[in-house]
C-alpha cells in the first residue's frame, strides 16, 4: 500500500496534475457555485476538455472540479440562501442565518473548514477500504455484479426524490433504452438506429449529460423565471465580514467533525445515497448530540449546525468513489459522470484497476487530499471575490452555458445531427425536469446499461436461460433480498403509510 | 383517476415503451442465435416490458406528490426562442464557421434573454469567441472548422 500510495503521490504531484488540481477546484467552485448547476453539470462541461489529457491527469481534473463544486454550492447556501446543489441545502439552515447576522466570512470559513477536515479524514478512510474492498470484490461473479448495478439503479431512484419512487424508475428504464441505441457489442447488430448511420455508434455518453444536465438546467433557469441576481442582493456580497474562527467555535467543531465525517463516509459508500442524505443525516444527528441551549440556536445560526452537514457532504463525495474504484460501480450519478468519463479513456473501474492502473487509483486518491488543501488555501482567501460570481446576470449566464454545451458536443463529432439530438434531449429533459422527474437515475442507468446487458448475457449463459443465478449463490441471495427491500419499503410508505 | 399532467407524460412514456418493445421484437438477430438464452434483442424486450410495467403503474396508482405547473409563471417565449437559435445555431456552424456562428449565437441569446446593453454583448461575443478559439486552436491545438476564416486567410 505505501509504495501504491507513493506512486499516487508522485503522479498526483506532478506540475501538469498540480495545476490540473487547482483549475479543478477553481472551476468547479465557480460553476457550483451558480444556482442550478452542480457538480454534475460542472463535471459534464469539464469532459471534452479532459479527452485532451492522460486519463490520471483527466481523473484529477475532475476529482478537483467535483470537489470544488461541492464547496461552491456551500457558499451560494450561505450567501444567498440558494444551494447549488442539493447537497447543501442543510448548510444553508444555519449558514444563511449566520451571513445575516454580518458574519458571512466566519460561516464561509466554517464551512471551508469543516470540509476540509471532513474530506481529509475520509480521504483517508478511502485510502483503507479501497484496496481492501478491491480484494473482497475480486470474488464477485456476474450475477453479483448484475444484482449490485440493480441495486444501484433502485437505490438511486429511492434516495434521489423523495416521494417520486417510480417516476425516478422510469427515468432508470429511460436511461437504460437510451443506452441501448447502436449496435449490440458482441454481435454487432443494429439496435433502434432506424437505418441512420449517426445513431450506428449509439449516443455519446457526453451528449446525454450535457443535454440532461447543463442545457436542461439552464432552460429550466429560463422557463420558470428564476432571477438568482435578484436574491443576491440580499446580503452584501463585497463585505463578508471577518474569516477569523475563535477558539470557543473551534471547539465546537472538534467535537463536531469526526462523527460528522464517519456519518458522511458510510452513507456515501452506501449506493444512492450521497451527499444529500449524509449532510441531512449529520444535521439531524448533530442536533441530537448537542446540549439543549446549543439546540435552540440551531436554524439560527449554530456553528456546529453550520459544520455537521459541511463535514458530512465532503465525506460522503470521498465515500462515493469507493464502489467507483473498486467495483466499477458508481453509487450515485456524479461518479456515474466520472465513470462514463473513464470508459471513455478506455478504462474499466474494479477490481483489476488497482492491479492495471496503480497510477490512476492511487493518484485519484491522492489527489483527493490534495484538492483539499488546495480548496482551502486557494478559495478561502479568494472567496470575496468569487463571490462577486454570483452577481453576474443570467442574461450573460445562460447562454455561456448553453454555448459551452454545444461547443463540447461539437468539438467532439463535427456533426450537426449530434447537436440537433442534444438539443431534442435537453428539451425532453427540461418538461421532465419540470414535473419532477429525476435526471441523476437517468445518468446512473445510461453509464451502467452496456455494463448491465453484458453481466445478464454472461449469467444466463452460465445458467442455460435460466433465471436460478439469482438465488444460486448466497451473495446474490443477499442482493436482492436488499432491492425487494428498499422496493417494499418504497410502496409502503408511499402508498400504505399515507392512507393509514 | 384525476387526470394531470405527470399522468399524461406517463401514458405517453408508456407509449414509447410499447413502440420500444415492438420495435425490439423486429431486431433481427443470426438465424443461429435465434433460440439462444441471451441475443441483441433479449435485454431491450426486458427494458420494453419493464418501461411499460412502471409507466402503467404509475398511470394507475394514485398520485402521492401531487405536482402542477402554473403556466403563467412559466416564460414561454424565451425558452422557445432561446431553443431555435440553438438548433440554427446547430445547423450553421459546419458551414459558416465556429467564429461567427458562435458570436452571433450568443448575441442573439443574450439579446433574447432581455440583455440590452450593447457594450457587454459585443464584449461576450466576438472578442470572448476569438479568444476561445485562439486557446483551443492556437494552445491547446483542438481543431475548428472554419471555412469563413480559412477563405479570409486567418486560420490555416
Amino acid at each position: 500500500m505505501i509504495e501504491g500510495i507513493l506512486i499516487g503521490l508522485q503522479t498526483a504531484l506532478s506540475f501538469q496534475n498540480l495545476m490540473m488540481v487547482m483549475i479543478g477546484c477553481f472551476a468547479g467552485t465557480i460553476i457550483g457555485m451558480l444556482p442550478g448547476l452542480g457538480p454534475m453539470t460542472a463535471i459534464a462541461l469539464m469532459i471534452p476538455i479532459t479527452y485532451g489529457f492522460d486519463p490520471a491527469t483527466g481523473l484529477i481534473l475532475m476529482a478537483g472540479v467535483y470537489y470544488g463544486a461541492v464547496f461552491g454550492g456551500s457558499t451560494s447556501s450561505i450567501l444567498i440562501n440558494a444551494p447549488g446543489v442539493p447537497g447543501t441545502v442543510a448548510t444553508s439552515f444555519d449558514g444563511y442565518p449566520m451571513a445575516q447576522q454580518g458574519k458571512a466570512g466566519k460561516a464561509l470559513a466554517i464551512a471551508a473548514y469543516s470540509s476540509f477536515a471532513g474530506g481529509t479524514i475520509s480521504a483517508i478512510f478511502l485510502l483503507i477500504a479501497a484496496p481492501s474492498l478491491s480484494k473482497v470484490s475480486l470474488s464477485f461473479r456476474s450475477p453479483d455484479y448484475f444484482g449490485l448495478m440493480i441495486l444501484g439503479l433502485t437505490a438511486v431512484a429511492a434516495f434521489s426524490s423523495k416521494g417520486n419512487f417510480l417516476k425516478a424508475m422510469m427515468m432508470c428504464v429511460l436511461g437504460l433504452m437510451l443506452a441501448s441505441i447502436g449496435q449490440d457489442t458482441l454481435s454487432d447488430i443494429p439496435r433502434f438506429t432506424f437505418n441512420t448511420m449517426n445513431l450506428s455508434d449509439g449516443i455519446s455518453f457526453v451528449l446525454v449529460v450535457m443535454a440532461t444536465f447543463a442545457m436542461s438546467e439552464a432552460l429550466t433557469i429560463i422557463i420558470k423565471g428564476n432571477d438568482p441576481s435578484k436574491a443576491a442582493k440580499q446580503i452584501s456580497l463585497t463585505d463578508l465580514g471577518s474569516i477569523k474562527v475563535s477558539k470557543e467555535e473551534t471547539k465546537q467543531m472538534a467535537v463536531t467533525i469526526p462523527r460528522s465525517s464517519i456519518l458522511g463516509f458510510i452513507v456515501g459508500v452506501l449506493p444512492g445515497a450521497g451527499a444529500t442524505i449524509a449532510s441531512f443525516l449529520a444535521y439531524g444527528m448533530e442536533r441530537n448530540f448537542v446540549k439543549s441551549e446549543e439546540k435552540e440556536k440551531f436554524g439560527k445560526g449554530s456553528v456546529q449546525g453550520l459544520s455537521a452537514p459541511e463535514t458530512a457532504n465532503n465525506a460522503a463525495c470521498s465515500g462515493s468513489f469507493v464502489p467507483l474504484l473498486t467495483l466499477g460501480i458508481p453509487g450515485s450519478g456524479t461518479t456515474a459522470v466520472m465513470l462514463g468519463a473513464l470508459l471513455g479513456f478506455g478504462i474499466q473501474p474494479g477490481p483489476r484497476l488497482y492491479e492495471t492502473n496503480p497510477e490512476i487509483f492511487w493518484s485519484v486518491i491522492m489527489s483527493m487530499y490534495i484538492g483539499m488543501v488546495v480548496l482551502l488555501i486557494l478559495n478561502l482567501p479568494l472567496i470575496p471575490y468569487i463571490a462577486r460570481i454570483l452577481a453576474v446576470p443570467r442574461t450573460f449566464l445562460i447562454p455561456m452555458i448553453l454555448f459551452f454545451s454545444v461547443t463540447g458536443i461539437y468539438l467532439m463529432s463535427f456533426n450537426n445531427f449530434d447537436i440537433f439530438l442534444m438539443i431534442g434531449i435537453a428539451v425532453v429533459a427540461t418538461i421532465l425536469r419540470l414535473y419532477d422527474f429525476p435526471m441523476p437515475p437517468l445518468i446512473l442507468a445510461f453509464v451502467l446499461g452496456g455494463l448491465m446487458e453484458e453481466n445478464l448475457r454472461r449469467s444466463l449463459l452460465i445458467s442455460d436461460g435460466s433465471w436460478s443465478f439469482l438465488w444460486d449463490r448466497p451473495l446474490t441471495v443477499v442482493i436482492m433480498m436488499v432491492i425487494i427491500l428498499i422496493i417494499t419499503w418504497q410502496f409502503y410508505s408511499s402508498f400504505i403509510r399515507k392512507k393509514v | 383517476m384525476k387526470i394531470n399532467s405527470v399522468k399524461i407524460i406517463s401514458l405517453l412514456f408508456f407509449v414509447l415503451s410499447a413502440f420500444y418493445l415492438y420495435t425490439a421484437h423486429q431486431i433481427q438477430v443470426f438465424a443461429f442465435d435465434e433460440g439462444a438464452p441471451f441475443n441483441a434483442k433479449t435485454f431491450p424486450i426486458y427494458l420494453g416490458y419493464a418501461g411499460m410495467f412502471f409507466s402503467g403503474l404509475k398511470i394507475v396508482l394514485p398520485d402521492t406528490k401531487p405536482i402542477e405547473v402554473d403556466p403563467t409563471y412559466l416564460e414561454f417565449k424565451k425558452t422557445i426562442l432561446l431553443v431555435l437559435t440553438m438548433i440554427v445555431y446547430g445547423a450553421t456552424i459546419l458551414k459558416v464557421g465556429f467564429f461567427l456562428s458562435t458570436s452571433l449565437f450568443l448575441v442573439f441569446s443574450y439579446y433574447f434573454l432581455g440583455e440590452r446593453r450593447w457594450k457587454y454583448i459585443i464584449i461576450f461575443s466576438f472578442p470572448f469567441v476569438a479568444i476561445f478559439m485562439y486557446l483551443l486552436h492556437g494552445v491547446l491545438a483542438v481543431y475548428l472548422r472554419d471555412p469563413l476564416l480559412k477563405y479570409i486567410g486567418i486560420m490555416g
